[in-house]
């Protein structure tokens, strides 16, 4: 407690989260950009990860419009064919992984020193490394686009043999997926080393809140997965310049191998990206049930499993390139077990919120919009597991309908429902709590317009990643474009909610939501001090926080 | 946990030490998407999928099912080779469990020696497996100076399991370059870029 008095006495009571007043001898806060380029500071790298996911967000999202404009009628009207290829290929490789990933970073970032009580991270120089690794990375795939014929049209999953054939950008793309999986790695390490040996006195591992859990599972997850996609676009690159076989069925190689080792990759990957989400919502649920969170050991059980079962069902993404059907078999039953672990998380917080005293603020609407549509997205991913049904809707927008219910509605709500929820924390200001609901419910509603209606073009038999498509899927594909120009417009007014509530918001308690009781609110003011908890905080018996 | 300097260097090492742990197992990950290649390789062999490029056992005394007939179709490309290849016969009608030998016929129309290896496809996908090939132009690489030609056999049974449904198999080779690292006694022979 005395360090968050000691610290408190040294915060600021207005917006600027970063004020300078708080030198460390051994720690120097420079000022203007360098304070930003060189920093080693969590708060800021977590602050600049968040604002680099922010802008791949739009350039994603304009991709991802310029899309539904061509999918907007039959025919073609506005873009060529490879164009249009190139833009789901990057609108999918933006998303993933200058995004989505990005964002949950920015917030381990901002989140895990001061959940556990630690200073910063364990690795402060490398912290910036892996954050400044990003851009450059984010200006290969961007450069991709301007490289003779155009941006490789390649599909995200980059599968040989067309990568082993394409163009120029195929090589920027690659060398962008290897800078971008350094960043990854770095970052993971430095969480995991964080997690693991930087804990207050006190903090034991099974008191951590469910965030810093989930992400210490992730990282682990990264660490294991992303050197297995280094080492396909590796042979990808090697077979497209150096005359190696890999995937070359003439030389001896084979296509299918590299299906097989990306998506040994892919899958953990998806886990990747909900995993962090599940921790997310299992701060919001508890704080504005006012009630701890429901089967905490369940949950951090739960999420191992999810974790290992990960590695072992990776061909559900290829159950038509000609399995044994003992294999896919195998690969049914597994994917199918990885419902259970699933069911127990949601079984939990839907627990959590039971006879809770439930208020419905920004985070927790977007906490319930997580819960309800992602479960959905994992319904459909109940049924794409089941062999002969993927078969059938194999690479129809059944599928994108799937993955947009699991990654939009579950890992970008999560994300929206943790910037409220954090904000009044970070900033030390609150946001306007209408606007924040006009946000959810517009993206709520827009979101399954334009996406609901592809699980029926799917079933219907369209195929994804094609420009054209026949009469009668037009009707379902307008709306589904209408809803997506809802979307994205939405967007701007989440970005103009973060711009007023930084510049002119109200001012946030320490504690801004009561039933919120990991470190950050019960220990830090708001906003926090740029270095918090430099010696470690004075944890009571039960541990400041526990999930019981 | 880094009351005091001692404390700090000590969480300073133990840091270092994860660091160079966790960085040695995303090494060993990284090894182990290339341990993959050889692993899928056996793995192709042990159950029996994938086998292009080697001659295929055929079933002991199969009877020839003389109560139907199955025709095969046969198709020919190259990938961005200049060779023309195409079948001497578009189709053949055989009984399953006959055994049958047809002929491709091949020409270099470019200027160089080029190396090339043909890669099988069948439709439909589940007939592929009833295909038995005995001898085959595709097990081995065909190397053509400029402007030769040649003809080459493919034997093989249509093995009598296949299922009563399929009446049609259609048989397709595409021949592609065979990258320089992988071509015998061609270092001298200069390569016309594929195009």
């Amino acid at each position: 407690m005395s360090t968050a008095t000691h610290d408190a006495t040294h915060g600021h009571g207005h917006g600027d989260a970063h004020g300078h007043d708080h030198d460390h001898a051994h720690d120097h806060k420079p000022t203007g950009a360098m304070r930003w380029i060189g920093s080693t500071n969590h708060k800021d790298i977590g602050t600049m990860y968040l604002w680099f996911s922010f802008t791949m967000f739009l350039v994603g999202g304009v991709m991802a419009l310029i899309i539904r404009a061509e999918l907007f009628q039959p025919g073609l009207q506005i873009v060529k064919p490879e164009f249009f290829n190139s833009m789901t290929t990057y609108h999918g490789l933006i998303m993933v992984f200058g995004a989505i990933m990005p964002a949950f970073v920015g917030f381990a970032n901002w989140l895990i020193p001061m959940q556990i009580g630690a200073p910063d991270m364990a690795f402060p120089r490398m912290n910036n490394l892996s954050f400044w690794l990003l851009p450059p990375a984010a200006m290969l795939l961007v450069a991709a686009q301007f490289a003779p014929g155009g941006g490789a049209g390649v599909g995200w999953t980059m599968y040989a043999p067309l990568t082993t054939q394409a163009g120029p950008a195929m090589d920027l793309t690659i060398f962008a997926v290897h800078v971008l999986g350094m960043s990854s790695i770095m970052g993971s390490i430095n969480i995991i080393t964080t997690i693991l040996n930087m804990r207050a006195p006190g903090m034991t591992l099974m008191k951590m809140p469910l965030f810093c859990w989930t992400w210490l599972i992730t990282a682990y997850l990264l660490v294991a997965s992303m050197p297995v996609l280094a080492g396909a676009v590796t042979m990808t690159l090697t077979d497209r310049h150096f005359g190696t076989n890999f995937f070359n069925a003439a030389g001896g190689g084979d296509p299918v191998l590299y299906q097989h080792i990306f998506w040994f990759f892919g899958h953990p990957e998806v886990y990747i990206i909900a995993i962090p989400a599940f921790g997310v919502i299992s701060q919001i649920i508890p704080a504005f049930s006012r009630k701890p969170l429901f089967g905490y050991a369940s949950m951090v059980y739960a999420t191992a499993s999810i974790a290992i079962l990960s590695f072992l069902v990776w061909a559900h993404h290829m159950y038509t390139v000609g399995m044994p059907v003992e294999t896919q078999l195998y690969f049914m039953y597994a994917t199918t077990l990885i419902a259970i672990p699933t069911g127990v998380k949601v079984f939990n917080w839907v627990a959590t919120m039971w006879k809770g005293s439930l208020t419905f603020e920004t985070p927790m609407l977007f906490a319930l919009g997580f819960l309800f549509l992602f479960s959905l997205g994992g319904f459909t991913g109940l049924v794409l597991s089941i062999t002969p049904v993927d078969v059938q809707i194999h690479d129809t927008y059944y599928v994108v309908a799937h993955f947009h219910y699991v990654m939009v509605a579950g890992a970008l709500f999560s994300a929206f429902g943790g910037i409220y929820f954090w904000l009044p924390k970070w900033t030390g200001r609150m946001y306007d709590e209408t606007l924040g609901k006009w946000h959810f419910w517009l993206s709520l509603i827009f979101f399954n317009v334009t996406f609901f209606v592809q699980h029926f073009l799917g079933l219907a038999g369209m195929p994804r990643r094609v420009p054209d498509y026949a009469l009668q899927f037009a009707e379902f594909n307008a709306i589904s474009s209408v809803g997506a120009f809802g979307f994205g417009l939405s967007q701007l007014l989440f970005l103009y909610i973060v711009i007023k509530c930084i510049t002119s918001g109200e001012k946030a308690q320490d504690r801004q939501w009561e039933g919120a009781d990991s470190l950050e609110w019960t220990h830090l003011p708001s906003p926090p001090p740029y270095h918090s908890f430099v010696t470690p905080p004075a944890l009571d018996a039960k541990g400041a926080h526990a999930g019981h | 946990m880094n009351q005091g300097g001692a404390n700090t260097s000590l969480i300073k090492r133990i840091n270092r030490q994860m660091l160079v742990r966790l960085s040695f197992f995303a090494l060993v990950m990284f090894g182990f998407g290339y341990a993959m290649v050889p692993y899928y390789k056996k793995f192709c062999e042990a159950t029996g999928i994938n086998n292009l490029l080697q001659p295929d056992r055929a079933a002991v005394n199969t009877q020839v099912d003389k109560s139907r007939w199955v025709t095969l179709e046969f198709d020919a490309n190259t990938h961005g080779m200049p060779w023309s290849f195409a079948p001497v016969q578009r189709s053949v009608r055989v009984h399953p469990g006959e055994m049958t030998q047809v002929e491709f016929e091949i020409k270099n129309n470019g200027a160089n020696t080029l190396v090339g290896q043909a890669i099988p496809s069948y439709g439909p996908k589940h007939g592929a497996a009833f295909v038995k090939k005995l001898e085959c132009f595709c097990f081995k690489q065909q190397v053509l100076a400029a402007g030769e030609s040649r003809q080459m056999p493919v034997q093989f049974v249509i093995d009598a399991a296949l299922p009563a449904s399929v009446t049609t198999l259609t048989m397709s080779y595409t021949f592609f370059e065979v990258p320089a690292a992988d071509k015998k006694n061609a270092a001298a022979v200069p390569l016309e870029k594929a195009g």
